[in-house]
């Protein structure tokens, strides 16, 4: 078990989403961060889809009322065990009574804490992911509260091992780290300052030739009026040629639509299933963890990517991903 | 009927049928649907049916690792499997379901009612015959969980939207937006003329298939008044 003492910000239960159900209008929510939450359970020995915690900005207290191994991936949010820096991206082992709090936030903008057994929640169609405008999913539905207390799932072998590998031998120990982390190619696209890079969208051709130029070319600030649907950016408006009423269908993660006021939206985790705005551009998948780690107020800038590029880029990254996944097990076989 | 394929990003292909909404061109958006709820096919993650688009998204690793040809990009192989889909597509006789809506017009739970009525120098009662004489087709389902876009309300109520729009329009709210008309599932903020409500609960994550709506549906309007509506919602809780 694990009490929430401080809530932080804005801490949610999420895992890869709520597929299957967007016919119906259900939203698909899930980790911004894919990658971190992916990570991240992979070092506690979780399959890839055993909810974590995002945790955004300001952290929450947690403690822990039992032994176990937890995985901190995504933004440097400066996590502490007892008072004591821990080091993040990788396992580390700890003793029942131990408790985690974050200080101040050092790069990018969610983390993502992974358990062994992972955090058990009901799952809603499917998924264990928060939908906080429905109510649906998580922890009851909403963002974790002071007071609330969070059960621990059923450890897998892998787990198991990576547990017994880690127990300290001398029963004072309060916490043991692993002695080696993930690669820094896996973990320095959070704080990256190179352009974001997109595809056009299907409405692309539909712009002005100044807001096309525009779009890749000059720079937007992400607006204190963005959360988990969106975020809605601030710089050169873009126009269509001329008015055109656009029909309303599917979108999705990471798609740049354009309100007629010409200030573009850049969908994420809780965006609507379908929209009737003009598409200006799709974020290319793998850059999509690094607009995940992205502040209100800062600002990027998007560069123009075929289709052919962005897909094997995407292909490519997943088979980085799968070869570390195997090389995690190997640390604890 | 011809149609058009694009790519919604790396991991999505829409199969679009052109820019009329009307039954003969959602009734293709239906076919690819039901075919896609038959087949299932394994390297699907889901699909969106739209006016006249179905979007498919798909495992992109999947398809690099398990189907397609060496050197072929998932996108090209989702296309070539979809043409060859679309050349084979069988039409089932896609059969309606017809759904009846209560709804209770007017008074405080159709606030709009009034002016809506003005506004087309009708009565409200000639309002609230017009909206349920009307025959519905739901084309969609999008926006929010389980809100149905309905086509087939009589031009002669239809009225802009408010200016000033609602922080909250409570559950069950049935409205017209221009030309359209609604039923909110979820409460949300929203900018349309409330002519009634409806008791009954269009979504409910409890339930196996929580939109009471699907695309295809057949709806109609009934008229239920304010202490049924009471009664009716009292069970439904």
């Amino acid at each position: 078990m694990i009490s929430v003492l401080k809530a932080g910000l804005m801490t949610t239960i999420q895992d890869q989403g709520r597929y299957g159900n967007q016919k119906n209008g259900v939203i698909a929510s899930g980790a911004m961060d894919q990658d971190s939450h992916r990570i991240a359970n992979q070092l506690v020995g979780n399959t890839t889809n055993v909810p974590t915690m995002e945790i955004t900005l300001m952290g929450p207290v947690l403690e822990f009322q039992q032994d176990t191994c937890i995985a901190i991936c995504g933004g440097h949010l400066t996590p502490m065990i007892d008072g004591e820096p821990v080091s993040m991206w990788k396992p580390v082992y700890i003793k029942k009574g131990t408790e985690l709090r974050f200080g101040q936030p050092k790069s990018g903008f969610r983390s993502y804490l992974a358990i062994a057994g992972g955090f058990e929640v009901p799952t809603v169609m499917g998924s264990a992911s928060t939908y906080i405008r429905a109510g649906i999913g998580g922890y009851k539905g909403r963002p974790l509260e002071k007071g609330d207390t969070l059960t621990i799932g059923r450890q897998s072998e892998d787990s198991q091992y990576l547990m017994k590998k880690l127990t300290p031998s001398d029963p004072k120990e309060r916490l043991r780290e692993a002695p080696w982390f993930v690669d820094s190619s896996f973990t320095d696209y959070i704080g990256a300052k190179h352009p974001i890079r997109v595809m056009p969208g299907r409405e692309y051709d539909l712009f002005e030739t100044q807001s096309q130029y525009d779009f890749f070319h000059t720079p937007y600030t992400i607006d204190s009026k963005s959360d988990r649907m969106g975020y809605r950016l601030t710089g050169s408006t873009l126009k269509l040629k001329e008015k055109k009423d656009i029909l309303s269908e599917a979108v999705a993660f990471g798609t740049v639509q354009v309100p007629p006021e010409g200030n573009p939206i850049l969908l994420l985790a809780d965006r609507q299933t379908t929209g009737g705005y003009p598409k200006i551009g799709q974020v290319a998948s793998v850059d999509l963890p690094r607009i995940a780690q992205m502040r209100p107020g800062e600002s990027l800038t998007f560069e123009q990517i075929s289709h052919d590029a962005a897909q094997r880029l995407l292909l490519h990254h997943e088979t980085k991903l799968k070869q570390l996944q195997r090389g995690i097990k190997t640390k604890y076989l | 009927m011809e149609q058009t394929m694009h790519p919604l990003g790396d991991q999505a292909l829409i199969i679009d049928f052109g820019d009329r909404i009307d039954e003969e061109t959602n009734y293709e958006v239906r076919k690819v649907a039901s075919h896609l709820d038959r087949e299932k096919p394994d390297w699907m993650v889901e699909y969106i049916p739209a006016f006249t688009t179905v979007t498919i998204f798909y495992d992109p690793f999947y398809i690099a690792n398990h189907i397609s040809k060496a050197n072929q990009l998932p996108y090209d192989w989702v296309q070539e499997e979809m043409r060859h889909m679309l050349s084979e597509l069988k039409d089932h006789g896609q059969t309606s379901r017809s759904i009846d809506i209560p709804v209770c017009y007017g008074g405080e739970l159709g606030p709009d009612l009034p002016y809506v009525a003005k506004r087309n120098n009708m009565t409200e009662e000639e309002v609230i015959a017009t909206h349920m004489e009307g025959e519905y087709l739901v084309y969609m389902i999008g926006f929010a969980p389980g809100f149905p876009y309905i086509g087939g309300m009589d031009k002669k109520i239809a009225t802009p939207r408010r200016d000033d729009p609602r922080l909250t329009i409570p559950a069950g709210s049935v409205g017209i937006a221009g030309e359209q008309t609604g039923v909110y599932p979820i409460e949300t903020p929203g900018g349309w003329q409330l002519i009634g409500r409806t008791p009954v609960k269009l979504f409910d994550p409890k339930k196996e298939t929580p939109s009471l709506l699907q695309a295809g549906d057949r709806i109609r309007f009934t008229r239920i008044n304010a202490e049924d509506y009471k009664e009716m919602k009292e069970d439904e809780e």
